[in-house]
């Protein structure tokens, strides 16, 4: 058994008659369409396994129809599972008798929703003390703890409100702090902002990473936003037709997406914002090495002139980067009426790049420096350099 | 007219099966029905006229507004003025004890029919059957299984008005949306909380709709079981057909009309008003009509 908060393994969700018959049909590889028209019933999930870390956020995300929120529902078992086990800090929650259930409902998770699913017969705090009456706690402690989540996301002074009288985002912060309410170690949300105008959308993101920060909860979030996605998911599952075909960081997805489908979602993404330093360099900058014995200017200053280019850089026998010269120094040097060797004194220092380095830092340093920027990997070898030109390159190819 | 199928001699062998074997059931189901509705005629008889239509007025005031407050007191004031209050009252009180007694019937049959598919399937065609067989026939049965006189009268008003109150209440909690139903047991209710908690707070609008259509049937079911003697302003309704009295039918239909008007936008406030507003309690609606007064 895989480890982690939660574990999903070999999970079948069938709606529709002969349950067991349709899962044995899907292990022998009839497709999902031949299931439906010949035997009537409908796959929802189809053999769905992944696990999710403690304090993570896990997205799921899918075309609408592919099953994330059936399969967030057979989490917490809203929908009965077909076949197949979730563990849920080890305890198999497709198992476990209803009594039990309710009580780990009550205990230990809950629930956003994208319609926000508020009571519109109940004021902002008895929405937000549901849970916490549900499981029987009294009444004056439950609406401490709530008027305490409501401060968390900043509606204590709504507390006497009801629904109807508060904006779509404030609403669904009171969904939010419904949830935080009964202090759970998971949460899961239903595409939880999907209803909202990208303004308040990101207000909530932000809303949920500051929670995240102070208190790590294990969630899992179902988007059809990229954005969203890529924003706040330390991870992304992506679903297609019942089926989870992938999982990885956003980096991961990006770089490798396993088919066209997976691909298709990040082509709308403005994915330059994920290059790194190490996706970006080139071999664009000449190198001499410093192998004991310094390269010589007026060699280094015909050769720029030659390759029409304006800076080189100096590295050690070891790769390391030593520094960098540009054209009109080299000039200068040689116009001294003599060459010399480039010694480290009359190199110009810069502190290089590394590979895992985000754009906007990349620009920042390009920014500051006249020339290109170099690059060194892990390990702190040269790899390559950044020059403005090449960045607004590829920027243009993205 | 000749027959090939005699279903009718079938209903009258039941009836008459039902009458020779069982009259002890039917005797004492009418004794405790004809308890409950001479009880609540009772009370609605003990305050003085004045003090019962300052309630309605009052009520009227809180639900729905000046307006419709001086209405009632019009209305009243007229029918105590035309002679007709006493059998207004008896009217009332019929309506009250059917509309109690359906109500009480009504809407657990609905809230199970809600919660089961089969007996959901299994009332919705004796539903049918119930509101739709004109309301007269159920008087027959009722009268030889009763006897004459309000118990009949009450029995067939039941029929015939429980069923807005079992097909609303099934309809609200089945209409109640989706996520909010999840909501309740994602947050661990088990089926008596999400029934009282989240299920029936949500379908309330529909429910008081059935109340409303439950209370109106009941009204015009109660003139029309006068014919079995069930008393109240329907005999006077009944008299003036026999005797072509124009003037008393006006009268005495005037007072249903406006019997009817009343209790119809009384019980409507309370379904709609519900869900829009705050809540507003009859102390809070007080206080604050108070304070207005003393700026």
């Amino acid at each position: 058994m895989q480890s982690g908060k939660i574990v999903v393994e070999n999970l079948y969700k069938v709606f529709g008659p002969h349950e067991q018959e349709a899962i044995t049909l899907l292990k022998q590889g009839w497709s999902k369409d031949k299931i439906l028209a010949e035997r009537g019933a409908v796959i929802g999930v189809s053999d769905v396994s992944f696990s999710v870390e403690e304090g993570e956020i896990f997205v799921l995300m899918g075309l609408s129809g592919s099953g994330k929120s059936t399969l967030i529902r057979l989490i917490n078992r809203l929908i009965e599972p077909s076949a197949g086990d979730v563990f849920i800090d080890g305890q198999n929650v497709a198992k476990l008798p209803h009594s039990q259930l309710i009580d780990l409902r009550r205990r230990d998770m809950s629930m956003v929703f994208q319609s926000f699913a508020l009571m519109p017969s109940r004021t902002v705090q008895d929405n937000a003390a549901f849970g916490l009456e549900v499981a029987g706690v009294g009444r004056k402690e439950r609406e401490q703890r709530a008027m305490a989540v409501l401060k968390q996301v900043g509606l204590d002074t709504f507390a006497h409100k009801f629904p109807h009288e508060l904006s779509g985002g404030m609403q669904q912060r009171v969904g939010l702090a419904r949830a935080l309410a009964v202090n759970p170690s998971m949460i899961i949300m239903d595409e939880a902002f999907s209803a909202l105008d990208p303004l308040k959308r990101r207000e909530m993101q932000d809303v949920l990473l500051e929670l995240q920060k102070t208190h790590r909860r294990t969630i899992i979030f179902v988007s059809h936003d990229i954005e969203e996605a890529m924003r706040i998911g330390n991870r992304i599952g992506i679903m297609e037709g019942g089926k989870l075909i992938q999982v990885g960081t956003p980096q991961e997805l990006v770089d490798n997406p396993a088919s066209s489908y997976v691909r298709n979602f990040f082509e709308t993404v403005n994915t330059s914002r994920y290059l790194t330093a190490g996706q970006l360099k080139a071999d664009s900058v000449p190198l001499y090495v410093h192998n004991g014995k310094a390269p010589d200017a007026l060699k280094v200053c015909q050769d720029l002139q030659a390759l029409d280019k304006h800076y080189a850089f100096v590295v050690d026998e070891e790769k390391r980067f030593r520094g960098s010269i540009s054209l009109e120094r080299l000039a200068l040097l040689v116009d001294n009426g003599r060459t010399c060797a480039l010694e480290a004194n009359l190199l110009k220092q810069i502190a290089p790049l590394t590979e895992d380095q985000p754009l906007d830092q990349i620009i920042e340093r390009l920014v500051d420096n006249e020339g290109p920027m170099p690059v060194v990997d892990s390990q702190g070898f040269y790899a390559g350099a950044i020059s403005k030109g090449r960045l607004l390159t590829r920027l243009q190819e993205e | 007219m000749s027959k090939e199928l005699d279903l009718g001699s079938w209903v009258n062998d039941v009836v008459q099966h039902l009458l020779e074997n069982y009259s002890g059931a039917f005797d004492s189901l009418g004794s405790v029905v004809s308890g409950f509705s001479e009880g609540i005629e009772a009370l609605l008889m003990l305050p003085p006229a004045w003090l019962l239509i300052a309630l309605f007025v009052g009520l009227g005031l809180w639900r729905i507004g000046a307006r419709f407050a001086a209405f009632t007191a019009v209305s009243f004031v007229l029918i105590v003025l035309t002679g007709f209050w006493e059998q207004t009252v008896v009217t009332l009180g019929l309506t009250f004890s059917a509309t109690l007694i359906s109500l009480l019937l009504g809407i657990p049959l609905g809230i199970w029919s809600a919660r089961s598919e089969r007996v959901a399937m299994i009332t919705r065609p004796i539903l049918d059957f119930m509101q739709t067989m004109p309301a007269f026939v159920y008087l027959i049965p009722a009268a030889m299984l009763f006897g004459l006189g309000r118990v009949p009268g009450i029995i067939a008003t039941v029929i015939f008005a429980m069923p807005p109150a079992v097909r609303l209440t099934n309809l609200g909690i089945r209409q109640v949306n989706k996520e909010i139903v999840e909501a309740g047991q994602s947050f661990g209710c088990n089926s008596r909380q999400l029934l009282f908690k989240v299920q029936l707070p949500n379908a309330m609008p529909s429910i008081m709709a059935g109340v409303n259509q439950t209370i109106m049937m009941a009204l015009s079911m109660v003139i029309i079981a006068s014919m079995v003697g069930a008393g109240g302003l329907g005999n006077d309704v009944l008299a003036s057909i026999q005797r072509l009295d124009i003037g008393l039918g006006f009268e005495s239909g005037m007072a249903v009309v406006l019997l009817a008007i009343i209790l119809d936008r009384i019980t409507e406030s309370f379904g709609t008003t519900r869900q829009v507003t705050h809540k507003t309690t009859w102390y809070s609606w007080v206080s604050a009509k108070l304070k207005f007064q003393r700026q």
